[in-house]
C-alpha cells in the first residue's frame, strides 16, 4: 500500500508541475547563460555590451532606479569610464508616470533594475520576449497600438520591438544582431538584478563543503560517544 | 564510558588523546565557522557602500573669490573653505608663536603653493558649535577669521584660536588639491 | 535570610554566580544530565532545529531592522539598499527570507513526529497545545513579515487575507478598518505590521520556554510510545543528544546553505520583485508555500465566512487532537491501521498545498474540496473511531529491552502483556 501511495504522490506532483500563470503563453525556451548553475559567473564583456544596449535603446523609456553609476564597477568598468558615463547623462525635466504612460500607449514601461527576477522564466523569458516579436498569426485581432509577441502573456504588448539588427554599434566589433543584443542586455539585466551572485556562489561553495565535512565529522563523534550504548 | 563523559564534562580541557582528536578537530571547526558567521554580522554594521561613496567629496573652487568663504558638508561635518586675500595671508604668516594659545605656524595649516586656500573643519574646539564667518554678513571676530557665538571663541585667518574659551585651533580635514580649481576632501 | 543554594562548580566565578542565581545548575539539570530516552530516532532532532532556526531568524531580523524603513514609500527601496549597498546585506536578507521556509519545514516535521508517535497524548496534552500556540504565532509573524518588502504580493496578499475578516457579520468591516488603520492596506498597516513583526518573535521565545518547561515536567516521549521505566531506559542529554543533534544540525545547515547561496528565490514569488501597486492586481495572488494548504481550504468553500472558519478551524482543531484520538496506544509503530492512515492525511495536506498554488477552477476545486473533507474526516471521524476499533500490536516491556544487544533475552510473558495506558 505504501508503494501505491508513493506512486500516487509522484503522479500528483508531476501533474502539479505546470504553474497556473504560464497557461496563456508558451514556456520560453531554455538558453545557455554564463551565470547558469552553481559555478555560474557573469560574462563581463557581454554585460558591458548589454549596458551599451540598455543606455542607447532601453533607457529612453525604462528607468533603472536601483542601480547606481558606481555599481558599474561590478561589470568591469573603470572609475574614469564610470565618471564619463555619469557626466554625459542629463536628467529629463518634468517626467512623471502620467506623461510616461501617455507616451507609451497607456502602459508604464517598468523599471528594469529587477525585471529578470520579477518575471517567471527569468532570463530565458526576457530573452524570448525581446526576440519574440513577430507578425500576428492570420485571423488574430490586434488592439490599437499593440504589438504581437510570442511569449508575452496574452500575446499583445504595448512595447514596439525595441531591437533591429545593427541598432547598436558594439565597441568590440561584435556583430549586433537582435539575438546578440538580446543576449547581452539580458546578461546585463541579470547582473543588475543580482550583482552579488558571483560572491554569493563562491561563499556558498565554501559553506556547503564545510557542512558536508562537518556532518561527517560530527557523525564520527556521535558514533564514538554512542559506542558503548549500541 | 565514565572516562569519555568525564573528559568532555571538564569544559574546554579535554585530554588530547587519539580518540579525542576527532572531538578537538570538530570543535575547532565549529568555532572557526561561528567566527566566520559572526564576521558577517559585524561587517554588516560597517558603513555601507553608499555611505563610503560619500566619504570623499570634490569641491570646485572657481566660484569662490578672494575674501569669500563657503561651507560644504563632509561626513556630516561642516567644512570651511575660504579664499584668503593677500592681506589675510600676510597677517596669518606674521603672527608670533608666543601670541598663540596653541602655537602652530600658518605654513603647517595650508598646502604648499595653495596658501590662499584655508580648509578647516568648522566645529569650535570648545564645545562643538559651528563658528560664524563664512557669510558676508557674519561677524569674523577681532582677528578676521571666525567668531563662535556660543561662548565667544575667536579664530584668526589661519583658523587658529586667539580668544578662548576654545583650547585648540580649528582642525584640518584630510584634503588634497586635484588641480588649482578643484580640491578633494577626504 | 533564606538558605543559600549550594553550588558545586569547580570554577569559582561560575560558583559565585550560581549560588546567587542558579542558572548553571539549571542548565546542567535541564540540558546536561537530563534523563532522555535512549531510543530517539532523528525525528527527535527537529525541535532543537526549530529553536536554532528561531535564534537565526531573530539575529538576522534585528540586523536587517537596522536598515529597513517601515514606510510605504521607502520600504522596497530600503531592501534594495540592504541587498546592494550594505556589507553582507544580501546574505542576511536571504538567510532571513529562506529561514522562514526552513522554520516551517522543521516545525511541520516536528508536528508530524508528534502526531505519528502520539506525543500529544496524556500527560503531554498541554505541551502539545502550547506547540499549537507556537505554530499560530509563527504564522502571524511570517504573514506580517512577508508584507514588509512591500512588493506586489506583499500588498495584495495582505489585502486578501485582512479582507477575510470582513466575512464576520456586523463586526467584520469595522474590524478590518481597525486592522488596516485606514480604508485599505497602506502605510499605517505597514508600520504596525513592522512593530508586531519585531515583537512577536520575543513572545515566541517566551512560549517556547514554556513548551520546553512543560516537556521537562513529564520528560520526552520516544519512538515506542511507552513510558520510561527505569534509569536504564535513559541517557543523559549531554553528551549523547548534544552530539546527535549536532549531526542533524549540520545536515540542516547544509540544506539551508544550498537554498541561501544557490537558489535564494526558488521558494519565493517573482511578483514580489515588483513594487506594490494598489491599482494593479497580479494575475495570481498566492501566499508562500507554507500557507498553501490553508489557502486551498479557504477557497474550497463557496461561502466566504464558512471558508474563513474552515481555514482557521483546520489549525484550531489541532488543539483538541489529544481528545479526538481515543487510542490508548501512543506510537503509530504499534497501530497498524493508523500508521497507514496518517500518511493518507499527509498526502491530503500535500494535495491541498498543490491546489493552493493553482487558480481555483476545474480540477483544482474538486481536489481541494476532497482534500478539505478528508482533512477534517481524519480528525473528526477516523481518529475517534479508530481508537476504539483498531487492534494495536503488543507493546514491548520497556525501552531498554529492545535496544540493548538487538533484542536480548525477552521474558516469555512480554508478548502477552496488556497494553499500556496512554
Amino acid at each position: 500500500m505504501m508503494r501505491r501511495l508513493h506512486h500516487l504522490l509522484a503522479a500528483v506532483l508531476f501533474a502539479a508541475a505546470a504553474p497556473a500563470w504560464a497557461q496563456d503563453a508558451p514556456t520560453p525556451p531554455a538558453q545557455r547563460w554564463s551565470f547558469d548553475g552553481p559555478f555560474g559567473s557573469y560574462d563581463l564583456a557581454a554585460a558591458q555590451r548589454g549596458f551599451q544596449v540598455y543606455s542607447e535603446v532601453c533607457s529612453v523609456c525604462h528607468g533603472m532606479q536601483f542601480l547606481h553609476y558606481r555599481d558599474l564597477a561590478g561589470i568591469g568598468l573603470t572609475e574614469d569610464q564610470i565618471k564619463a558615463i555619469a557626466a554625459a547623462v542629463t536628467v529629463p525635466q518634468g517626467v512623471n508616470d502620467q506623461a510616461n504612460r501617455a507616451a507609451h500607449n497607456g502602459a508604464l514601461p517598468p523599471d528594469l533594475s529587477l525585471i529578470v527576477n520579477a518575471r517567471e522564466g527569468h532570463a530565458d523569458y526576457v530573452y524570448a520576449l525581446l526576440t519574440g516579436f513577430a507578425d500576428p498569426p492570420p485571423g488574430m485581432q490586434m488592439q490599437d497600438g499593440m504589438n504581437f509577441n510570442k511569449y508575452f502573456p496574452g500575446h499583445q504588448i504595448a512595447m514596439p520591438p525595441p531591437l533591429q539588427d545593427g541598432r547598436v554599434t558594439y565597441a568590440d566589433g561584435t556583430p549586433a544582431t537582435v539575438e546578440q543584443m538580446s543576449h547581452d542586455v539580458v546578461t546585463f539585466l541579470t547582473w543588475a538584478a543580482n550583482p552579488e551572485m558571483v560572491e554569493r556562489k563562491q561563499i556558498g561553495w565554501r559553506w556547503v563543503l564545510f557542512f558536508l565535512i562537518m556532518a561527517g565529522l560530527t557523525y564520527g563523534v556521535k558514533r564514538k560517544v554512542w559506542a558503548d550504548v549500541h | 564510558m565514565a572516562d569519555s563523559t568525564a573528559a568532555v564534562a571538564d569544559h574546554g580541557h579535554p585530554d588530547v588523546t587519539k580518540r579525542d582528536f576527532l572531538k578537538l578537530v570538530t570543535g575547532a571547526a565549529a568555532g572557526i565557522s561561528a567566527a566566520a558567521a559572526a564576521w558577517a554580522f559585524i561587517d554588516y554594521m560597517n558603513p555601507s557602500r553608499d555611505v563610503l561613496a560619500l566619504s570623499a567629496i570634490e569641491v570646485d573652487l572657481t566660484p569662490i573669490v578672494a575674501g569669500q568663504g563657503i561651507t560644504v558638508l563632509w561626513q556630516g561635518k561642516p567644512i570651511f573653505v575660504r579664499h584668503r586675500t593677500d592681506k589675510e595671508i600676510k597677517e596669518a604668516e606674521d603672527v608670533q608663536m608666543s601670541q598663540l594659545i596653541e602655537p602652530q605656524p600658518d605654513s603647517q595649516r595650508v598646502k604648499a603653493g595653495h596658501d590662499q586656500w584655508i580648509v578647516l573643519i568648522g566645529i569650535c574646539t570648545h564645545l562643538g558649535c559651528v563658528p560664524l564667518g563664512n557669510k558676508p554678513t557674519d561677524p569674523r571676530g577681532d582677528w578676521g577669521g571666525w567668531f563662535c557665538p556660543c561662548h565667544g571663541s575667536q579664530y584668526d585667518t589661519s583658523g587658529r584660536v586667539r580668544h578662548g574659551p576654545a583650547p585648540l585651533n580649528l582642525f584640518l580635514p584630510p584634503y588634497a588639491f586635484e588641480s588649482d580649481t578643484k580640491v578633494k576632501i577626504g | 535570610m533564606a538558605e543559600q543554594h549550594k553550588s558545586e562548580f569547580s570554577n569559582p566565578l561560575i560558583n559565585w554566580i550560581d549560588t546567587r542565581l542558579p542558572i548553571f545548575t539549571m542548565m546542567q539539570k535541564e540540558y546536561g544530565t537530563f534523563p532522555t530516552p535512549k531510543n530517539f530516532n532523528y525525528f527527535w532532532n527537529f525541535g532543537a532545529l526549530a529553536m536554532v532556526t528561531m535564534m537565526i531568524m531573530i539575529a538576522t531580523g534585528i540586523f536587517l531592522a537596522m536598515n529597513y524603513q517601515p514606510n510605504a514609500e521607502l520600504a522596497f527601496g530600503s531592501i534594495q539598499h540592504i541587498m546592494r549597498d550594505v556589507n553582507f546585506g544580501w546574505l542576511l536578507r536571504y538567510v532571513h527570507q529562506n529561514g522562514a521556509s526552513m522554520f516551517f519545514i522543521v516545525t511541520y516535521i516536528h508536528i508530524f513526529r508528534g502526531m505519528y508517535y502520539g506525543s500529544y497524548k496524556s500527560p503531554r496534552e498541554l505541551l502539545w497545545m502550547i506547540g499549537v500556540v507556537i505554530l499560530l504565532i509563527m504564522m502571524a509573524t511570517a504573514f506580517m513579515g512577508y508584507v514588509l518588502p512591500w512588493g506586489q504580493m506583499s500588498y495584495w496578499g495582505a489585502t486578501v487575507i485582512t479582507n477575510l475578516f470582513s466575512a464576520f457579520p456586523i463586526v467584520g468591516k469595522p474590524i478590518v478598518t481597525w486592522l488596516w488603520g485606514g480604508f485599505s492596506v497602506d502605510n499605517a498597516t505597514l508600520n504596525r505590521f513592522f512593530s508586531l513583526h519585531y515583537l512577536l518573535p520575543f513572545v515566541l521565545v517566551g512560549v517556547v520556554f514554556l513548551h520546553v518547561a512543560a516537556l521537562h515536567v513529564v520528560g520526552s516521549n520516544n519512538p515506542l510510545g511507552i513510558d520510561v521505566k527505569s534509569p536504564q531506559d535513559t541517557l543523559p542529554f549531554h553528551p549523547y543528544y548534544t552530539v546527535k543533534d549536532s549531526v542533524g544540525l549540520c545536515v540542516f545547515l547544509l540544506i539551508y546553505a544550498i537554498l541561501v547561496f544557490f537558489a535564494p528565490n526558488f521558494l519565493g514569488d517573482a511578483n514580489n520583485f515588483i513594487p506594490a501597486n494598489p491599482l494593479q492586481t497580479p494575475a495570481d495572488i498566492v501566499p508562500e508555500w507554507y500557507f498553501l494548504p490553508y489557502y486551498a481550504i479557504l477557497r474550497s468553500v463557496p461561502n466566504k465566512l464558512l471558508g474563513v472558519c474552515m481555514m482557521f478551524g483546520s489549525i484550531l482543531i489541532l488543539f483538541v487532537l489529544p481528545w479526538l484520538d481515543t487510542s490508548r496506544v501512543r506510537s503509530a509503530r504499534f497501530r497498524p491501521i493508523y500508521r497507514q492512515l496518517i500518511w493518507v492525511w499527509v498526502v491530503a495536506v500535500i494535495v491541498l498545498g498543490i491546489c493552493g498554488a493553482h487558480k481555483p477552477e476545474g480540477i483544482w476545486v474538486v481536489l481541494s474540496r476532497i482534500g478539505t473533507l478528508y482533512y477534517y474526516l481524519h480528525f473528526l471521524v477516523i481518529l475517534p473511531i479508530l481508537g476504539k476499533l483498531e487492534r494495536p500490536l503488543p507493546l514491548p516491556e520497556s525501552i531498554s529491552r529492545p535496544v540493548i544487544g538487538g533484542g536480548g533475552p525477552v521474558p516469555s510473558g512480554a508478548t502477552a502483556r496488556p497494553m499500556e495506558k496512554a
